[in-house]
């Protein structure tokens, strides 16, 4: 709405602008902000090793994304810290932990996820204030996630004998488990839940933007009164975190973040007799087939690429369209975009928040860029962006060729690159004509082809008529350069144990 | 705009209705929260919105005639609330209520063809429609026959509808798909697009006499089916939800739905209606609420 027209014969004649926030001629909602008052972020955070908070050498700031302002300090563990965490870890798993009985340490698992319901709107604000996430999906999916899998594996630990049958499933010892930035109260949830549950106890580095939540988490564990050195965390960055890969002293590495990292891991940990998972990037296919229930599969699309602005390993970042629908999918995608409130993470209206980082912001738009000068036709919706923190706007590129960058590689943010496909058999082969193998979707109102479809899709975990939907009782997990093993579900606890015959 | 075209849909070009996705997509746009100034032009907006409706049995002249006056200023002391869109009544008393609203501009609105079942020969139900128009009703509030839609006689209700439409003259006609009847969104979707391609001026969920009434899921069914008929032939078509939308709160959320996938240019009582008789004081009460930040209780709002 023009709230300034100039009139005729030079004389500007000022039109009292109607507020931005009405409801009829309004660009946006009135801000509707979750208040952080009640939050407590100390000033400084230090390592949690053996049930003490640790200072380490060196510290390191973490910022708010959304408004580039110091949140606190946090250590920066080196080689000595992460040796005195998993020395730690070693004696709680030799004289406590890996002895107790499952129905004991269950119950101290169960004492964690309660506290985590309790204290669910804190973790939900610190999360979005640490990471940039809306406040909206941290409260109604991050959190609920979390709870769910410390229950659910809780529920595990005096039962392994019955997850697998006729072995003697043991806890292999120490795991150093590195998460990535994306979900970072989550992604502990998937690593310290099963790994517990078994009888492991665990080293956990969370990510150098985004340690705040794992730093909290540790106050629930000992107001659980978890025995010292069941778990530590260590804080800090790439070095901290390959000081821990390198280290002798562990059974196992879990490591979820970028495939380039995870070659590094597999190469260093080859040789050494350490186990590993490896949850890493990818390129997930989007198929909408001409049959499909065209409008859900247009929010179908938008849960795929826009959720968590994009930083979701499993994104469906590959939209591949059936041509009869291509046009009136990309007209109604494109109308979609428009309405999606871009903005402060702790706005309850917010649906795409801020960018992790300045560094992941300058790689996004490098690609995007990319994207450009390749050939492929650019489409940005309009929303104003805010002044300072790390944005960008939802993203499309259409006439997209297989060899296209924005095809081909990860981009990790809200950008979403569309290509149409003819026949059933071109939409497969292009789906999986990627070194990736993570996740796909497809939309068809025909049962028989989401069979034969989700059947013919290289990818560890397949949507049908839906989107990022996850559940701890599920396997995820990849193929190719997507990763090795699988985490959640039964499936998950066996990266966790050694079944002896 | 204009005349519309009269054409039957092309079923085969129907998208199916995937019911998960619906609720999932219906259910995000109760997260909005809506606030302060946002909160009180949408509150004023939704009195605009509303087809203040009675449609009992025991309705009364001096019932008619309270609504009616509550319609066209329903806060009294604050003249800048309001209008009501419309008073619905049965076309009994259709004459009365387009006395009491005479130079108003608040829209009569008639129920016909035999509501809220449709069972009656056509003879009758279109005899009804010229008696409430020749009454004085600005607006036909008609029901479609569910019994021959679920036994797919579709061709059957489009020309139904098409002689309804042309029995209307100069009223606009809204057609009414029992949506609690239907049992499917599928159906909802299917029953659009015959009103719509049969000339409907609005589509609206129900008659408020079955359970379920109007709701979320089954709104947005339609309101999409109006977007793609919009794209499809550039003729705009209303949307009433009818009974269930009892509060503020739940109106609210309507409203949302309807800016976020119909756009700002259905935000008007031309485009949008409430079919309500408890959500008026509600929505008063809220008024009040934003204005004075306290909540009075309802003896301080007329009851009609």
């Amino acid at each position: 709405m023009a709230a300034e027209r100039a009139g005729g014969g030079g004389r500007a004649r000022k039109v009292v602008p109607k507020s931005d926030h009405d409801f009829v001629t309004g660009t946006s909602y009135a801000p509707a902000p979750e208040s952080s008052d009640h939050v407590k972020l100390a000033k400084n955070y230090d390592l949690f090793i053996g049930g003490k908070w640790v200072k380490a050498g060196k510290r390191m700031k973490t910022v708010n994304p959304a408004t580039e302002k110091v949140l606190a300090e946090v250590g920066e563990a080196g080689a000595k810290e992460v040796d005195l965490a998993v020395k730690a870890a070693r004696k709680a798993h030799d004289s406590v932990w890996g002895k107790m009985p499952g129905r004991e340490r269950g119950k101290y698992l169960f004492r964690v996820a309660r506290l985590l319901q309790e204290r669910a709107r804190e973790f939900a604000i610190i999360e979005s204030m640490d990471g940039g996430k809306p406040i909206r999906e941290s409260r109604d999916v991050d959190l609920p996630l979390v709870a769910a899998h410390f229950f659910y594996h809780a529920g595990w630990a005096d039962k392994l004998e019955y997850a697998f049958p006729g072995r003697k499933p043991r806890p292999l010892g120490v795991a150093g488990q590195i998460i990535p930035w994306n979900f970072p109260l989550l992604m502990a949830a998937w690593k310290l839940a099963p790994a517990l549950a078994c009888g492991n106890t665990v080293v956990l580095k969370p990510a150098e933007t985004t340690p705040l939540t794992a730093l909290k988490l540790a106050g629930l564990f000992e107001e659980a009164e978890f025995p010292d050195g069941v778990v530590n965390i260590v804080t800090g960055g790439g070095a901290t975190g390959q000081a821990l890969v390198e280290h002798p002293g562990l059974d196992k590495i879990a490591f979820t973040g970028s495939t380039a990292v995870g070659k590094m891991i597999q190469r260093s940990l080859a040789k050494s007799g350490k186990r590993h998972t490896l949850e890493l990037g990818g390129k997930a296919a989007h198929l909408i087939f001409e049959d499909a229930p065209i409008n859900q599969a247009v929010e179908g699309i938008v849960n795929g690429i826009f959720f968590n602005q994009g930083h979701v390993c499993c994104a469906g970042s590959r939209l591949l369209v059936q041509e009869g629908v291509a046009e009136e999918v990309i007209r109604k995608l494109k109308r979609r975009m428009e309405t999606l409130v871009v903005g402060d993470p702790l706005d309850k209206n917010t649906d795409i928040g801020a960018i992790n980082s300045q560094e992941q912001l300058g790689r996004i738009t490098k690609l995007v860029a990319c994207g450009t000068e390749e050939g492929a036709r650019c489409w940005q919706s309009g929303q104003q962006l805010p002044g300072r923190g790390y944005w960008f706007k939802p993203t499309l590129f259409t006439d997209c060729a297989q060899s296209h960058r924005v095809v081909q590689e990860e981009i990790f943010g809200p950008v979403l690159a569309i290509q149409t496909f003819r026949t059933t058999e071109e939409g497969i082969e292009k789906a999986n004509n990627t070194p990736y193998g993570l996740s796909g979707g497809v939309w068809t109102d025909k049962g028989s082809k989401i069979f034969k479809v989700a059947g013919a899709m290289r990818a560890g975990v397949l949507w049908a008529n839906t989107y990022n939907k996850f559940d701890p009782t599920s396997p995820f997990g990849g193929y190719k350069e997507s990763g090795v093993g699988r985490e959640g579900g039964v499936h998950g606890l066996g990266g966790y144990l050694e079944l002896q015959e | 705009m204009g005349v519309p075209t009269i054409e039957f849909p092309d079923l085969k070009s129907i998208p199916p209705i995937d019911q998960v996705g619906v609720e999932e997509r219906a259910a995000r746009f109760q997260t909005r929260s809506i606030k302060a100034e946002t909160k009180m032009s949408a509150l004023r907006l939704a009195v605009t919105m509303l087809d203040v409706t009675t449609l009992e049995g025991a309705d009364s002249v001096g019932k008619v005639r309270q609504m009616c006056a509550k319609a066209m200023r329903p806060l009294p002391e604050d003249p800048s609330v309001g209008p009501a869109a419309a008073v619905c009544v049965y076309p009994s008393l259709v004459r009365v209520a387009a006395e009491e609203l005479a130079g108003s501009g608040v829209k009569v609105a008639s129920v016909a063809t035999a509501f809220p079942s449709g069972q009656a020969r056509m003879k009758e139900r279109l005899a009804e429609i010229r008696y409430a128009v020749a009454e004085g009703a600005d607006e036909i509030d008609m029901v479609i026959s569910r019994g021959k839609f679920l036994s797919g006689q579709y061709r059957a209700v489009f020309e139904e509808i098409v002689r309804c439409k042309e029995a209307c003259g100069k009223a606009h006609l809204k057609v009414i798909l029992e949506t609690g009847e239907l049992r499917t969104y599928d159906n909802v979707r299917i029953a659009s697009e015959l009103a719509m391609g049969a000339g409907a001026d609005f589509i609206k969920t129900s008659t408020g006499k079955v359970q379920p009434a109007a709701t979320l899921p089954v709104t947005l069914v339609m309101l999409e089916a109006i977007q793609d008929y919009v794209d499809r032939t550039g003729r705009k078509v209303g949307m009433k939800p009818a009974g269930g939308v009892s509060t503020a709160k739940l109106a609210l959320q309507y409203l949302v739905m309807v800016k976020e996938t119909l756009g700002d240019a259905w935000l008007s009582n031309e485009w949008f209606r409430f079919g309500a008789s408890s959500l008026t004081n509600d929505l008063l009460m809220q008024i009040r609420k934003q204005q004075s930040g306290r909540y009075q209780s309802g003896d301080y709002f007329s009851k009609d």
